[in-house]
């Protein structure tokens, strides 16, 4: 199985009152395994109302939602919690670590909700926190901590439980130029050793530079969809299918 | 596993955990002192009526409306000796009777002297009030007979007016009279009144009649039914006896009234009882007002945890997960401020016990219940706040500012 995102005719429509708002109006995409995704749009295009779906977070309205072959549009929210533990990884623009708590614990936090024992959870914690990087200061609070650490933690967490697919919103919203490119740098040395199906939700091209196809979604509905030329490594060119404006 | 989770989410805020089980530990702790109050109170009554005697009547002259023991005193003279001979002569229910009369007097001995309850008593004195002697004699009928000038003492008597010298054959004056010291009595302590008992001189009934107080009827009759239970008929056959011999005609009152030490015991026993459960009604208040203020800082603290629910939810938390976490904390917070209260309410008790005196009688079953009911406190008060964490929507509690 290669594809680990698929959705076909998706739609998702809010109720607020009387009134009907249209976030999804018929979502056609295909994630294959081992790809680091961009999915780009101004506020209200409807990809984080995407995102939420792929994460089984949120129901669609209409369509199907294939995560690695299996439908999970229609399962129940248990199904989806457990789901989100074991194969989706989250990474937000807020880091969202628990205060108060070390970096090893927040790492250790989807594991509580398996069943693993403690050493268990302490090692495997450790090997992930030392694959993104983050060796020491594991007993530090996420106040002791730079935003760069705080987010590396994050993904430390998300990829704690061997993950097929780790979601980012906007994880440098809240990071500097240089912590930046690290964290997208890591992203990406991730996707290409690990072999991690990344998706990345930003509206900075930049970061979605980082990534080898960019998604643009607009009015809820996909409008290009283009993959990075790999032979050419200094001067991005971008070409796919396009919808134009 | 769940508990490890609330055990590190409360951990994670010591300051406001303790301050909600605040309400618990009070309450527990109330709740515990004030039963042991109660039982220390109920206990220490019934150890006092046991030492009394509960098979004691007491024969006083006057109607049942003029008074209690305090008024009639020789304003009414309408008991004798020859009364007192009679139950003891024709019940057959009565095992013991003695006249008694009483008086507060200066006791003189040397160049001591001491202000003590010289009281009048036939021998059977003794068997009635279940007073041993603690040297020397009690005193014989011979004694009564012949008005004999005879003291048995207290020991509170004995302390103050012979320190640590034997008192026996020594002699005290009462109203400049003499009398021998024969006999000293067992301490007994208190009464149920807080009198002190063991302050006092007894004497033959016919010297207090005919030496000291220049009287020919007597005072009181105190009487012992054989058993507890023949107590009710024993009442009803004294009377009986007593209307016949003072002559009453069927119409007319009493001139007389008996008053029945077991119900006087029952009755300061019940209310201590119905006191400690009063006390009780009132901690156990507390204790609800305690649980309600876990169930207000748990509704804070989930509006103030939503963000950390959402990320929990968003790692794999199902409803069922955070309805458990917060209960188990709502729980964990009362069963742990139950603890402490108990451990203040034993320990205050323990205080007043000892510096205060007051009798406290810590009950193992009270403390098991109240254990449980703080539990039951946190779960009860707990749920709400439970429900209304576990369901929450992720994808706002994500994005809650």
């Amino acid at each position: 199985m290669s594809e680990v995102i698929r959705v076909e005719d998706l739609y998702k429509t809010y109720r607020m009152g009387d009134i009907e708002v249209p976030a999804l109006r018929g979502i056609n995409l295909t994630i294959d395994r081992g790809e680091f995704v961009a999915v780009m749009g101004s506020s209200g295009s409807g990809k984080s109302t995407f995102m939420n779906i792929v994460g089984c977070l949120d129901r669609p309205t209409r369509g199907k939602y294939f995560l690695e072959g299996e439908e999970v549009g229609s399962l129940s929210r248990d199904q989806w919690a457990h789901i989100r533990n074991k194969r989706i990884g989250f990474v937000f623009q807020g880091f969202n670590l628990l205060s108060r708590t070390t970096a090893l614990e927040n790492v250790e936090l989807p594991m509580m909700y398996n069943g693993f024992a403690g050493k268990q959870r302490h090692n495997r914690a450790v090997e992930v926190l030392s694959l993104v990087g983050l060796g020491e200061r594991l007993d530090h609070a996420p106040n002791q901590l730079s935003g760069g650490q705080q987010q590396r933690v994050a993904i430390a967490r998300a990829l704690v439980n061997g993950p097929s697919l780790v979601l980012a919103d906007e994880p440098t919203g809240n990071l500097d130029s240089a912590t930046s490119a690290d964290i997208m740098t890591l992203f990406q040395r991730l996707n290409s050793g690990q072999g991690i199906t990344i998706v990345v939700v930003t509206h900075e091209h930049d970061i979605a530079d980082y990534a080898q196809r960019r998604v643009m979604f607009r009015d809820g509905v996909i409008v290009s969809d283009e993959r990075k030329d790999a032979s050419l490594k200094q001067s991005e060119v971008w070409s796919g299918r396009s919808k134009g404006i | 596993m769940t508990l490890r989770i609330a055990l590190r989410a409360l951990a994670r805020n010591k300051l406001r955990s303790f301050l909600t089980m605040l309400g618990i530990i009070i309450g527990v702790g109330a709740v515990i002192a004030m039963v042991a109050i109660g039982e220390g109170a109920k206990a220490t009554i019934r150890s006092q009526i046991a030492s009394l005697g509960t098979n004691v009547l007491i024969i006083l002259p006057g109607t049942a409306t003029q008074g209690g023991v305090r008024v009639g005193f020789g304003s009414v003279n309408t008991l004798t000796d020859g009364d007192a001979k009679a139950i003891r002569e024709e019940i057959r229910s009565v095992s013991f009777v003695s006249p008694v009369l009483r008086r507060g007097d200066q006791v003189v001995a040397g160049n001591l002297n001491w202000g003590t309850m010289v009281q009048g008593v036939a021998p059977e004195f003794q068997q009635i009030r279940e007073w041993q002697v603690g040297e020397g004699r009690f005193l014989h009928d011979g004694d009564v007979e012949n008005d004999a000038k005879v003291a048995v003492l207290g020991e509170t008597v004995v302390r103050n007016l012979f320190g640590n010298d034997d008192p026996l054959e020594s002699v005290i004056r009462i109203r400049n009279i003499p009398f021998r010291v024969v006999g000293v009595l067992a301490a007994k302590g208190q009464s149920s009144q807080g009198t002190d008992q063991d302050d006092t001189v007894l004497i033959p009934y016919t010297s207090m009649q005919k030496r000291l107080m220049r009287i020919t009827n007597v005072q009181t009759i105190i009487a012992s039914a054989v058993t507890a239970d023949r107590v009710p008929e024993v009442q009803e056959q004294i009377t009986l006896l007593l209307r016949q011999r003072h002559r009453i005609q069927p119409d007319r009152e009493d001139d007389f009234s008996i008053r029945n030490l077991s119900d006087i015991a029952e009755a300061a026993s019940s209310s201590a009882r119905v006191m400690a459960i009063l006390l009780g009604a009132v901690a156990s208040i507390s204790l609800l007002v305690g649980g309600i203020g876990i169930m207000n800082i748990m509704l804070v603290s989930v509006t103030e945890r939503t963000r950390e629910i959402g990320i929990r939810m968003a790692v794999g938390a199902r409803s069922r997960d955070i309805m458990l976490q917060f209960l188990v904390e709502a729980v964990v917070m009362a069963t742990t401020g139950g603890c402490i209260g108990i451990l203040i309410g034993i320990g205050s008790s323990e205080v007043l016990k000892f510096w205060a005196q007051w009798p406290t009688l810590v009950s193992p079953t009270i403390v098991a219940i109240a254990f449980l009911f703080s539990g039951a406190v946190g779960v009860f008060f707990g749920f709400y706040p439970a429900q209304k964490a576990a369901n929450l929507d992720p994808i706002d509690a994500l994005r809650y500012e």
